[in-house]
């Protein structure tokens, strides 16, 4: 007689077979495969032991009041969160400014493209180039938010070393911001705006911070949803940056 | 009768924000309970909700219309929450006053009880993050949301096939991690 295989058991259990009399008819007959399937059945009784929060009739409602301000008008929709158009970036002037942004990166980040002077002609590179740092510039952010913000100390905590980070990554987002904001980019615009604040405030505030200090500005990256928003545009620009160069 | 998702959105793709709003109300429930599931976190689900809608938003224009809005939804919906999981530690799923576990009604909290909802709740979501983007993904939308195969690869970008896969692989790692507190449990 041949068994039944665990992935034979997973249809069955789902009702995926095209017929489910033969697999229980053997297992009628056989007692491992019996025993094999009462283990799937008590781990995915396990599983789904655990409830799901139900979301009254009104959370619908509840959802487009806390999103309704912040929809961009349909016509506004920008590189940043959706596919991007190469020639936005070329547009109203700003691949200038990109191509700026993108000499000053590839000097810093890519010494190797240096004697690439041609780099600069080539608007397609440039937005690349531009494409990669911002990604890399976003996560280099969110390691600092993320570690302020998982920080415990029973007594007062350093964050001088966060704070040196962080003046040099609010240079860096000028730059970025004022790039999309030339661009006509508000959302990626206002994402880099509430960043910039964030780390001014960091950068800005007492080398030690007491817990409840800690606790607030913990409680306050969460309420400003911040960290999630530079993941979401974190995300959508490595989405954008194609092959590696 | 109540006008399709694709009427609807044919309206929220020419900047019709009360379309648009139709869509919210309608999907918000369904999109949150699998974005808890994805997440294990109530606060992060309710993140994830918004968050989906607001790219849908701005992506409405890239929706095929040819394939179900709800569908292309809870990709969005899976990818924003994958998104949010990555590179962050794991939130409480919830507090010991809102224990969904301790809430069943099957008698008092024993400390027994308490320490063994505990334990079973850290357990499920180890075995769950233990699970690949992809396993996780095709688990939830299989296991809680009843998709078919075919819906599953369609929100995961792949092939039936690769699907029945991801969830073959995702129930192995389950039942593995789970058996012994399964066994226990009986």
């Amino acid at each position: 007689m041949n068994h039944l295989s665990e992935e034979q058991l997973i249809l069955h259990y789902y009702g995926e077979e095209d017929d489910a009399l033969p697999a229980e008819r053997h297992l009628d007959e056989c007692e491992a495969c019996r025993a094999l399937y009462g283990s799937l059945q008590r781990a995915l009784n396990v599983v789904d032991s655990l409830p799901v929060p139900e979301p009254g009739a009104e959370y619908g409602e509840q959802v487009w009041k806390r999103i309704e301000h912040r929809l961009p008008a349909r016509r506004d929709v920008r590189w940043g969160w959706a596919l991007p158009a190469p020639w936005r970036w070329a547009a109203a002037g700003a691949a200038f400014a990109a191509l700026l942004v993108a000499a000053f990166l590839a000097g810093r980040f890519y010494p190797h493209a240096r004697q690439s002077v041609q780099l600069a002609a080539d608007t397609q590179a440039g937005e690349r180039i531009l494409l990669v740092a911002v990604g890399d510039y976003l996560e280099r952010s969110q390691m600092v938010l993320i570690e302020l913000a998982n920080a415990r100390s029973p007594g007062s905590l350093d964050i001088s070393s966060e704070q040196e980070r962080t003046v040099d990554l609010i240079s860096e987002n000028r730059l970025y911001r004022q790039t999309a904001a030339h661009t006509g980019d508000a959302a990626v615009a206002g994402v880099l705006d509430e960043l910039e604040r964030v780390l001014l405030d960091i950068a800005h505030a007492p080398s030690r911070l007491s817990p409840a200090e800690l606790e607030k500005l913990r409680q306050r990256l969460e309420a400003e949803g911040i960290l999630f928003k530079i993941r979401v545009l974190g995300s959508n620009v490595r989405h954008q940056e194609g092959p590696t160069l | 009768m109540e006008p399709t998702d694709l009427a609807i959105v044919a309206r929220a793709r020419l900047g019709d924000a009360d379309a648009f709003r139709a869509l919210v109300e309608r999907h918000s429930r369904p999109l949150f309970r699998l974005a808890f599931r994805m997440t294990g976190n109530q606060q992060d689900a309710e993140d994830v909700v918004q968050e989906s809608f607001l790219r849908a938003w701005r992506q409405l224009g890239r929706f095929d219309e040819r394939a179900s809005f709800g569908t292309w939804l809870y990709r969005i919906a899976t990818n924003c929450s994958l998104d949010l999981m990555r590179g962050r530690k794991r939130r409480p799923a919830v507090s010991d006053e809102e224990d969904p576990v301790l809430a069943l009604p099957s008698g008092d909290p024993t400390p027994e009880r308490v320490a063994m909802s505990g334990q079973v709740r850290e357990r499920v979501a180890e075995a769950m993050d233990e699970l690949s983007d992809s396993e996780r993904t095709a688990f939830v939308l299989r296991h809680f949301e009843g998709m078919g195969m075919e819906d599953v690869g369609r929100v995961l970008g792949c092939q039936p096939g690769a699907a029945k896969h991801s969830v073959f692989r995702a129930v192995r790692k389950l039942r593995r991690a789970l058996e012994p507190l399964a066994s226990g449990a009986r």
